[in-house]
């Protein structure tokens, strides 16, 4: 017998253990070829077996080697609990199971480097949003709608929005004309596909993204627009009719724009709009990061970088606050498209937000076109796990303050408010859109969501959640070719289109009880809550 | 559902007819208060129709906490007319101890002053009596303004009348343009502020219905005006509109409907003049309404508008004939008191339509 080494790694000290039954194993190698993580393989295992034939006891030992499949005993190799060897499994006979002993947070930081993962925070799972309930039903004299029959005019406002006595209206004869120029608003659906980019998807994955997206607009007349994320777009996308349906972003990397602006004089429309990201909610204050394993040649291609590990710096370079922000960035961008396209900034949530929101609503430049807030829930495909369990803020009271805090000053609705950041995370975006809408925003972003539609199997419980290894085993947040094969284009861009179109529906099913034909954009009034203290912080009824 | 009136007349009549005008019309709740503006006076206060009327209701403390006010301020009183109550304790009506109507002439210093600046001064008066009178539940004013009476009162409209002595017409109270309603908040509490019409600044408007987007109106116009206070009802926020768009932003009456309920963004899109609704629907989104509910209004000028929500879930129907137009909210009251009037020239406007009586009793309407 071996001495017991205690402090070797045993299967039981991952996170996630391998249910195998090898008496319904076919040994036909599915489950390890499906394996990205090579967390199982096949092995030869020694039996010994007693056998008695006779009518007496005639014991006599038998030995045998046996073919099996072994879970392995590595961090490095550690079952993430993807499940893909069940899928594929013909005979159901192999599956992972969370294991509650597990002491992967106590071993994986061998060399002293960080634990590093994709998906969302694990720890901050509560969710305000289920605690509030439309509870304001149009029941007597102020009839509820038709869902079905009724014309809702479900659409929000991107861009700078001034106020009534700014507007540059004169009268003449009983009609008023504009005299001038106003800062760019696009009217686009009250759901933005949040920003994921190339490079943190596979190319599959973005263009399953990019192609709902034109399917929303063509055939179903949904003005839903897609960001980019921070790492360019193809050049055949950005020369094309549908970057109308495109933000780009511009992250604290720059990676992409080099592309971009090479592009502009051969656009032949604009964009939708243009994403400075200051922070992301998921990562606030730790910049953004793409594991060199993910710098693809294409990567490398749209990036214009060489294969390394491609870090986003916290801040933008050279900005020391946010007037500077404002007059540099805005300015700049608002430039680079003639002030035809609206210029907006995703910040991650913060005690800090709602200062940041007044500062671009007192901004004497009136240009900024949209404060987009990220919470503590949103997703990431690649972090310090201490970042993702332990910084950032939740969205739902923070976009509450920020629209109060407009209310105070007679500014709400100037800089539309975009809350994002764990919106659909119990699988429900129309319900959590409609609540932020009543508390005040005018939209929200969805990514993580977009990404579950194309087959991600990611959770808040610890499953997969490997966007930042390369090894995604459904295709999305890799750029290993043989790994993107397995995501099927259409079909994703297909549920993602069905799943729009179901939200769409919905979000009619709740603007009809309260009466509502246009978005309820602050009516705070149509939501109550059983928690007390959550009707404390957001100013809405107590109900039990 | 409150029923809603409106007469509009080439010469003067008395209120009576604006009692004729509702009561056919009564249901339910109506019954429980009474309430109109009269707007180009005759009678008791015909001499002084540039002078500015008081209009409340209060305890006899309140009534000294007015005089005092206004004397020390340097308004002097000219003519009043002080409605002598029917004591009957039989009549359904709350009263006041006292009833104010009263006109002032302007202090000194204001005499020559424009009549925006004057406008202001009635404003900020009206405002620092509400307030010195809420102090202590001393009394309410609802309107301080040239040849503009209010009257409200709760209790049943019927015996409201027969208290003010509305029903005899002795010709001390005549006007040619009222606004009027019956119906106490039916929905929250009874409070004499919440009944229509609402009066602010030379605009008048009662209102039919809900706007469930009180609370996104309220939360915008709290900050957009001194004189926007109050939001006992929700139809209030019709009035602050009103006001906002006309007084405040200047701008010409049809974009008031564009305001309150802003075309749909693809009927916009189709439009010649697509590029300013889009600002004033984007600009003014916070002052958009929702919710079944009519409007009448009565502009500084004496105009008398109507207007529906944009799904038309309430009624109201305008008629008349050479000499008087009224708009009622069912077109029994329009029958009580111009049975003679050509039916077939009867309005009712739809979800998209303005409907304005204007000076010479002509009804313009037009599409929004």
């Amino acid at each position: 017998m071996e001495t017991v080494k205690t402090q070797d790694v045993t299967v039981n000290d991952l996170p996630w253990k391998i249910e195998y039954k090898p008496d319904r194993c076919t040994m036909c190698g599915s489950c390890v070829a499906a394996c990205t993580f090579q967390a199982i393989q096949p092995a030869v295992e020694r039996r010994s077996v007693t056998v008695s034939t006779g009518h007496r006891p005639e014991p006599s030992q038998k030995h045998s080697a046996v073919l099996t499949i072994k879970q392995r005993n590595s961090i490095e190799y550690a079952c993430t609990g993807c499940g893909m060897c069940e899928k594929t499994c013909p005979n159901q006979a192999i599956k992972p199971v969370r294991n509650p002993d597990s002491r992967f947070n106590l071993l994986a930081r061998k060399g002293g480097s960080t634990i590093k993962r994709g998906g969302r925070t694990s720890l901050n799972s509560g969710r305000t949003l289920d605690n509030i309930i439309v509870g304001r039903i149009s029941q007597m004299t102020d009839p509820a709608l038709d869902s079905e029959r009724h014309t809702f005019d479900i659409l929000a406002p991107f861009g700078r929005v001034l106020m009534p006595h700014e507007l540059p209206l004169s009268a003449t004869n009983g009609t008023l004309n504009l005299t001038a120029k106003l800062p760019p608003v696009n009217w686009i659906y009250p759901v933005i596909f949040s920003d994921m980019s190339i490079g943190a998807l596979s190319t599959r994955a973005w263009e399953a993204v990019a192609l709902a997206t034109a399917y929303l607009n063509e055939k179903h007349n949904m003005p839903v627009r897609m960001s980019s994320g921070e790492g360019g777009m193809p050049v055949k996308l950005l020369e094309s009719e549908q970057l109308k349906y495109m933000i780009l972003q511009i992250a604290s990397g720059h990676f992409g724009w080099n592309r971009i602006v090479k592009a502009i004089p051969k656009m032949k429309v604009d964009p939708a709009g243009i994403l400075i990201k200051i922070g992301q909610g998921a990562k606030p204050g730790d910049g953004g990061l793409l594991p060199a394993a993910k710098v693809a040649n294409h990567v490398q291609a749209i990036r214009g970088v060489p294969k390394a590990d491609l870090m986003s710096p916290p801040n933008h370079q050279g900005l020391y606050s946010i007037e500077e922000s404002v007059q540099k960035m805005f300015l700049s961008m608002n430039a680079a498209f003639k002030f035809r396209v609206p210029v907006a900034i995703k910040c991650a949530a913060s005690a800090t937000s709602v200062s940041v929101y007044n500062n671009l609503l007192r901004d004497p430049y009136r240009i900024c076109g949209g404060f987009f807030i990220d919470g503590i829930q949103g997703g990431t495909g690649a972090a310090n796990e201490i970042s993702l369990d332990h910084t950032g803020h939740p969205v739902v009271s923070k976009t509450r303050e920020c629209y109060l805090s407009a209310v105070k000053q007679g500014r709400q609705g100037q800089i539309p408010l975009w809350a994002g950041g764990g919106m659909g995370l119990t699988g429900n975006a129309a319900a959590d859109a409609f609540k932020v809408i009543c508390l005040g925003a005018n939209g929200v972003f969805l990514g993580k969501i977009l990404i579950q539609l194309l087959g991600c199997i990611g959770n808040e419980h610890g499953r997969c959640n490997s966007c930042n290894t390369g090894k995604c085993p459904a295709g999305i947040c890799t750029q290993n070719p043989r790994l993107v094969e397995r995501l099927d284009i259409d079909k994703g861009a297909q549920n993602i289109v069905d799943y729009m179109l179901a939200l769409d529906s919905e979000l009619r099913k709740l603007m009809a009880p309260i009466g509502n034909s246009s978005l309820p954009v602050g009516r705070s009034d149509a939501l109550v809550t059983t928690d007390r203290a959550v009707a404390e912080k957001l100013a809405i009824q107590y109900v039990c | 559902m409150c029923r809603i009136g409106a007469i509009k007349s080439k010469e003067y009549f008395h209120p009576s007819a604006a009692l004729h005008l509702m009561l056919p019309q009564q249901e339910g709740h109506d019954n429980s208060g009474f309430a109109m503006v009269m707007q180009d006076l005759a009678g008791v206060f015909s001499k002084y129709k540039d002078k500015p009327l008081l209009s409340l209701a209060c305890t006899q403390k309140g009534a000294k906490l007015v005089e005092d006010y206004m004397e020390a301020n340097d308004f002097q009183q000219l003519a009043e007319w002080i409605p002598r109550g029917v004591k009957n304790v039989k009549l359904d009506i709350k009263a006041m101890p006292y009833y104010i109507f009263r006109n002032y002439e302007y202090p000194e210093y204001y005499r020559e002053a424009t009549e925006e600046a004057k406008g202001e001064l009635l404003l900020d008066t009206r405002l620092a009596l509400r307030e010195l009178l809420e102090k202590d539940e001393q009394g309410y004013v609802y309107s301080f303004w040239p040849d503009v009476l209010t009257l409200k009162e709760i209790g049943d409209p019927w015996d409201i009348a027969t208290y003010f002595k509305l029903w005899d017409n002795n010709g001390d109270l005549m006007a040619k343009n009222v606004v009027v309603q019956c119906r106490q908040n039916t929905n929250y509490d009874i409070v004499r502020y919440a009944a229509h019409p609402f009066f602010l600044q030379g605009y008048t408007l009662c209102a039919n219905g809900e706007n469930t987007f009180y609370t996104k109106n309220k939360e915008y116009q709290k900050s957009l005006h001194r004189g926007y206070i109050g939001f006992e009802s929700d139809s209030q926020n019709f009035l602050y509109t009103l006001h906002y768009v006309l007084q405040e932003l200047k701008w010409p009456i049809k974009y008031y409907k564009h305001v309150i309920t802003p075309l749909p963004f693809n009927e916009i899109t189709q439009r010649s003049d697509s590029a300013e609704l889009r600002a004033i629907r984007q600009s003014l989104g916070s002052l958009e309404i929702n919710g079944p509910n009519t409007v009448i209004a009565m502009l500084p000028n004496g105009n008398i508008m109507t207007c529906c929500d944009s799904k038309k879930l309430r009624p109201v129907v305008v008629g008349g004939d050479d000499t008087m137009v009224a708009i009622a909210s069912e077109v029994c009251g329009l029958n009580a008191i111009l049975p003679n009037r050509n039916q077939e020239l009867d309005v009712y406007p739809n979800e998209r339509e303005v409907v304005i009586i204007n000076q010479a009793l002509e009804v313009e309407r037009w599409k929004q």
